[in-house]
């Protein structure tokens, strides 16, 4: 079988191809995010908000109503209760988030247990991205869209947010309502990274690409090509894989993003592991000379 | 009189039972170095904070340029060097970047630079001579260097108050006699210039003024008043050795 029969084949099935339109748009968002989440250090924020909207999931399934709503709605509850916490106990923030996720997700695997719907649990945990329906590639669509917009319009406020939250102050910007929407579109991109990785690994999608771009360059305007562009491929790469393999999608999907990503660890040409070892090495050479020169 | 560039009355700021600010009042005149001084939890960085509206004190007022601090900010008049321990330096920004944010205020919701924007950003670049490094990633600079390109912010910026917390914190003496001639050309033009610091060997060379802070003002006035012995006791305390706190 040729190159091109492995990359044809799987087209020529309807689920397929919107599998992958699906896999792309959601890959793409999700890179563009992380962008800003890992620079803001927001990672284990990204974890806490993609388990809490399980139970709004459930719940907007439950009364019909657009599953991003729900989302939004107990993203946002997370993120509240996680800083009432920390704000009002002597809990730390990495205990007061742990304690609010668990507990959100738990109420979530609850709701599902006792509501009777046509929706496996096991979709929602870890996505059903063959399964994706025409309804269902147009509110992901649209949500991406959104999401991309508003991300694109606000990106350099959030790059200031991130940066220097005070300097906004100091401009006159509201660094508190920029956080929030970001915390918002972390929300929304959940669900539509939701039926491509599941509930559990939407963090992936959420982290790698971010962390990948930024051991890459030190320009910002390049992470936010460079990782939506990595976290595609490798997405695609993913689901083909498991097309081929007939394995978990999206499990060979954060898979091959999480090898790309250690690739780049060791083999970036600028913060790679070969990299910095090779000028620690340089460092110790010259260091033995020079040492008591350096110290006034 | 003229208005005072900066204005402080009264000013309390408290996180919950500790207080960092108790009626804390002050007054610059318009193109003066002050020398802020104060030990650990003196509430310098509170001041600082309350001026650039990220703690809204429960008690006073200030006021920049007679205006409103809240309307001076969004004026563009304020602007901020942090500490260098705020900053986080592998930030995928260029100096120019850095440097193109102090505009941000005044362009479209983009935040597109315009062509004005551009040559004021290389004109701020060029008055703290940072021009041939507009393309570094700001952690490949010096610690001086470090501390001109956020001066150039404000440069860039318009702004008529510029507050540096700690600039001469991990600087060696030669940039901090660059830093210090800088400031003093600001002050020709105009601007008003506070700086904190715990470097009084730099005070006279530095600053026109001198305010010892410990929660309240304990004195404001000309330097070689300010580095009185009784003066610095009472700032610092009874642990005073040498100059540095």
């Amino acid at each position: 079988m040729s190159v091109i029969d492995i990359i044809v084949e799987p087209l020529q099935y309807d689920f397929m191809v919107r599998a992958l339109i699906v896999t792309v748009m959601a890959a793409v968002v999700c890179a563009l995010l992380s962008c800003w989440l890992v620079l803001v250090g927001w990672s284990l924020m990204g974890d806490a908000v993609s388990h809490a909207v399980l139970p709004g999931v459930v719940l907007a399934y439950v009364i019909g109503a657009p599953f991003a709503l729900g989302a939004l709605g107990f993203g946002v509850l997370a993120v509240v209760l996680i800083g009432v916490l920390r704000g009002t106990s002597r809990i730390k923030e990495d205990a007061a988030i742990g304690i609010v996720f668990t507990t959100l997700f738990a109420l979530g695997l609850v709701l599902v247990s006792v509501i009777p719907s046509q929706t496996d649990l096991s979709h929602i945990l870890f996505g059903n991205i063959l399964g994706v329906s025409t309804s269902d590639l147009w509110q992901i669509g649209i949500l991406a869209l959104v999401a991309l917009a508003v991300l694109l319009f606000k990106s350099r406020d959030f790059t200031l947010f991130a940066f220097d939250p005070v300097h906004a102050h100091g401009i006159g910007l509201n660094p508190k309502r920029l956080g929030w929407l970001l915390l918002g579109l972390l929300a929304v991109v959940c669900v539509v990274a939701l039926q491509v990785v599941g509930v559990i690994l939407v963090v992936a999608l959420l982290i790698i690409p971010g962390a990948t771009a930024y051991l890459l360059t030190d320009k910002f305007t390049h992470m936010l090509w460079i990782a939506p562009l990595m976290s595609s491929v490798t997405a695609v790469i993913g689901i083909y894989l498991s097309y081929w393999f007939d394995a978990s999608s999206g499990g060979l999907v954060v898979v091959t993003q999480g090898v790309a990503f250690a690739l780049v660890y060791v083999f970036s040409p600028r913060h790679g592991l070969l990299r910095t070892w090779r000028q620690a090495g340089r460092v110790r050479n010259n260091g033995a000379g020079q040492h008591s020169s350096n110290h006034e | 009189m003229t208005t005072p560039a900066l204005e402080i009355d009264n000013v309390s700021v408290s996180y919950g039972e500790v207080a960092a600010l108790t009626g804390c009042t002050l007054s610059l005149a318009p193109g003066q170095v002050t020398g802020l001084i104060g030990m650990n939890g003196s509430g310098k960085s509170t001041l600082f904070k309350s001026i650039m509206g990220v703690v809204a004190p429960q008690m006073g007022t200030i006021r920049v340029d007679g205006a409103d601090a809240a309307k001076a900010r969004r004026a563009q008049r304020v602007s901020y060097v942090p500490q260098s321990e705020d900053v986080d330096w592998d930030f995928p920004l260029s100096v120019w970047d850095v440097v193109m944010m102090g505009r941000y205020g005044l362009m479209g919701p983009m935040r597109r630079p315009s062509r004005a924007d551009r040559a004021a950003v290389e004109e701020a670049l060029e008055r703290v001579e940072l021009a041939d490094l507009a393309g570094r990633q700001i952690g490949q600079l010096s610690g001086g260097q470090r501390k001109r390109a956020f001066v150039a912010r404000g440069i860039a910026q318009g702004a008529s108050l510029m507050l540096l917390d700690e600039p001469f914190a991990g600087v060696d003496k030669r940039s901090e006699r660059t830093i210090i001639a800088l400031l003093r050309d600001l002050a020709a033009d105009g601007r008003t210039v506070l700086v904190s610091t715990h470097d009084l060997h730099a005070l006279p060379s530095l600053a026109d003024e001198a305010i010892l802070l410990l929660r309240r003002v304990l004195y404001q006035g000309d330097v070689a008043g300010a580095l009185e012995p009784e003066n610095l006791t009472r700032a610092f305390g009874l642990a005073l050795g040498g100059g540095a706190a």
